[in-house]
């Protein structure tokens, strides 16, 4: 089975994370690493092709091309190879003209399985992979906390704020797993030692046919009109613990009904 | 809160894979538990697996018996991250490289090696080094053990003492005599469990609570022919030219141990408030810290150093010797100035200090106490004249 695994680079959470006032983007110097959430992705499809013996495990991305550097971490894990579509013409896509360009490039490859994390830690949409699976036509089932591939069908336990819900589906089918769905496993010193060596495709748009204005900023239907800080809250009350710290905590509360 | 160490110029692509790999599991796996493990006399085997799984435990066996081949350098950033987190863990993977695997590579011939390498690379067996005896420790070339021909081999018996891992081992490095006393009368061999050989308990002992360190006695053990490591008589030169690359080893584990007594008295002296504020405001504090800050470096620079000369098959016994007789010593310095920055919570178990004080002491003792460094160290410059 061949499975595609869709992963992002993104920038190390910390107080160094930023918006560039300039061009209104998140500011993408600095350390990077790969979409924590993007591994239980990668770790899954790996037992799946563990399991069956067989297979091939994809990593498809879009980004700068310093973003293989992150993603050869998923290589090191036992990908197979990574598609990254890197272009300068797909600089400030937002979820529209993004989901386009994967959809194109998932499409070349025509995988029965195409696997994401539950979001991006920089963006926080949680909504690509539902654009992608529309784009493709096919299947979509997000929050996977449990999965089970056979018989040409997948069977998941999709977690919700009220429970569990257990959907079939055929394949191919679009994938968006929880990260309670499986612990991710560490790269063994072999697998990051060969990862440089595994085959790694760049891309440009052009080579997936997706037209100058349907990526970018052009292929956007969103823009961003002003950046301002979240207010201050100018209603704090700072309480000082001289021994009834815990009844003042409680005396407000009970004051805003809070408890 | 991490402090940033030195960084020798040169570390290679692999290397600093490695130093990585090795400082997310320490840091992820290893050091939310070590209190806990430690409290408990707890050795975490499943993690030594693991880190056979990763590549870890066998780093320095070549790729041809599974290991992934690193060098004398690789294995110093691995145990000094692996003993920043706990040094019982990072002595199992000290002694599996250095002690176990490095003899069977120099001496061993290729059965041997297929035999055992592949094994102890994937962590399936671990391994101990029996050459210590109750009464042979420094004075190596005094050991009693004996190995008594047979048609097909030896019968070993005698007993070793302190012997690390010893608890959870399944290959045995054996150092026995075989001739007559002195130097030249004593053989290398490696052999498995079986009847002769009684594994004791746990040895009590100061710190190192993740680490298995057990007497081993021997009853007549029979090792056939093929358990000879290396010719016959040249058991005391391998079980010293072993001992070249182990102290680079403990030389990085003394300096993994110090980064964590610094680590830990900055966070503690930047959060703890006395006399209206922070006090890493004072001076009293400023100074042991800066001091040990400053060593720990020239420590990690010197260890490297020598763990550079070894890779480049330059000679190493003098260097690995300053190294460790220099690092173990900081370590010692940084615990204590780590439980004195922590003042009453440095003595109380709630807290790391503590475990490091009595983790560090062991690193001037094993592998050759500080004065046997010295006199490594002497006879490197006085050459003849110093004996």
């Amino acid at each position: 089975m061949k499975i595609a695994v869709c992963v992002k680079e993104v920038p190390d959470a910390g107080p160094g994370r930023r918006m560039d006032p300039g061009t209104m983007r998140l500011d993408r110097s600095g350390e990077r690493s790969l979409n924590s959430y993007d591994l239980n992705a990668v770790e899954e499809a790996l037992r799946l092709k563990e399991a069956a013996g067989e297979g091939e495990v994809v990593l498809v991305s879009m980004g700068q091309e310093k973003a293989l550097e992150s993603i050869r971490k998923a290589l090191a894990m036992g990908a197979d190879r990574a598609v990254l579509i890197s272009d300068e013409g797909a600089a400030g896509s937002d979820l529209v003209a993004t989901s386009y360009v994967l959809a194109k490039a998932l499409e070349r490859e025509a995988p029965q399985l195409v696997l994401f994390g539950q979001s991006a830690q920089d963006s926080d949409g949680a909504v690509l992979w539902a654009s992608v699976a529309e784009r493709l036509k096919l299947p979509m089932v997000s929050q996977i906390s449990e999965l089970e591939v056979a018989g040409g069908q997948i069977t998941a336990k999709r977690q919700t704020e009220f429970g569990y819900d257990r959907i079939q589906s055929p394949l191919p089918a679009v994938l968006a797993v929880a990260d309670s769905l499986n612990e991710p496993r560490y790269p063994s010193l072999k697998g990051i030692m060969g990862a440089k060596k595994k085959p790694q495709d760049v891309v440009k748009l052009a080579d997936l046919g997706v037209e100058a204005d349907r990526a970018g900023q052009a292929g956007s239907r969103t823009t961003v009109s002003a950046l301002n800080p979240p207010p201050s809250r100018g209603d704090t009350v700072k309480i000082e613990d001289d021994g009834t710290g815990a009844q003042k905590i409680m005396a407000f509360l009970v004051e805003r009904k809070f408890a | 809160m991490p402090v940033e160490p030195a960084v020798p110029a040169g570390l290679t692509e692999h290397q600093t894979a490695a130093w990585e790999l090795a400082r997310e599991f320490a840091q992820n796996e290893v050091a939310p538990h070590a209190r806990e493990w430690n409290a408990a006399h707890r050795v975490p085997v499943e993690v030594f697996r693991r880190l056979g799984e990763i590549g870890l435990l066998g780093l320095t066996i070549p790729e041809e018996y599974g290991g992934p081949g690193l060098d004398a350098t690789s294995l110093a950033l691995v145990t000094e991250e692996l003993a920043r987190a706990d040094a019982g863990t990072s002595v199992a993977v000290a002694v599996q490289n250095g002690l176990v695997a490095s003899p069977i590579l120099r001496a061993g011939n290729e059965e041997q090696k297929r035999e055992w390498l592949p094994r102890l690379a994937s962590g399936e067996l671990f391994g101990c080094y029996a050459l210590t005896e109750p009464d042979a420790g420094s004075d190596t070339a005094s050991l009693r053990t004996r190995a008594e021909a047979t048609g097909e081999g030896w019968r070993v018996t005698g007993n070793k003492m302190w012997i690390t891992n010893g608890g959870i081992a399944d290959v045995f490095v054996i150092f026995a005599r075989t001739g007559d006393p002195g130097a030249k009368g004593i053989s290398a061999m490696v052999s498995g469990p079986g009847d002769g050989l009684s594994v004791g308990a746990e040895i009590p002992k100061l710190g190192l609570h993740t680490s298995s360190t057990v007497e081993l006695a021997f009853d007549a053990f029979p090792v056939p022919r093929s358990g000879l490591l290396g010719a016959e008589g040249e058991g005391l030169k391998l079980a010293l030219a072993t001992l070249d690359g182990g102290r680079i080893t403990v030389a990085a584990q003394a300096v993994g141990i110090a980064r964590a007594a610094l680590e830990l008295a900055v966070s503690y002296a930047t959060d703890r408030q006395a006399f209206g504020g922070p006090i890493a405001r004072f001076q009293g504090v400023h100074f042991p810290v800066a001091e040990i800050a400053a060593q720990i470096d020239a420590a990690r620079l010197l260890t490297l150093h020598a763990a550079q000369l070894r890779d480049a098959g330059r000679p190493h016994g003098a260097a690995g010797a300053k190294a460790k007789l220099f690092a173990s010593n900081v370590a010692v310095r940084a615990a204590d100035v780590c439980v004195q920055t922590l003042g009453g919570y440095g003595y109380s178990a709630e807290y790391d200090a503590e475990r490091y004080y009595r983790d560090a002491k062991i690193t001037e003792i094993y592998e050759g106490t500080s004065q046997i460094q010295r006199m490594v160290i002497a006879r490197d410059l006085f050459g003849g004249a110093a004996r």
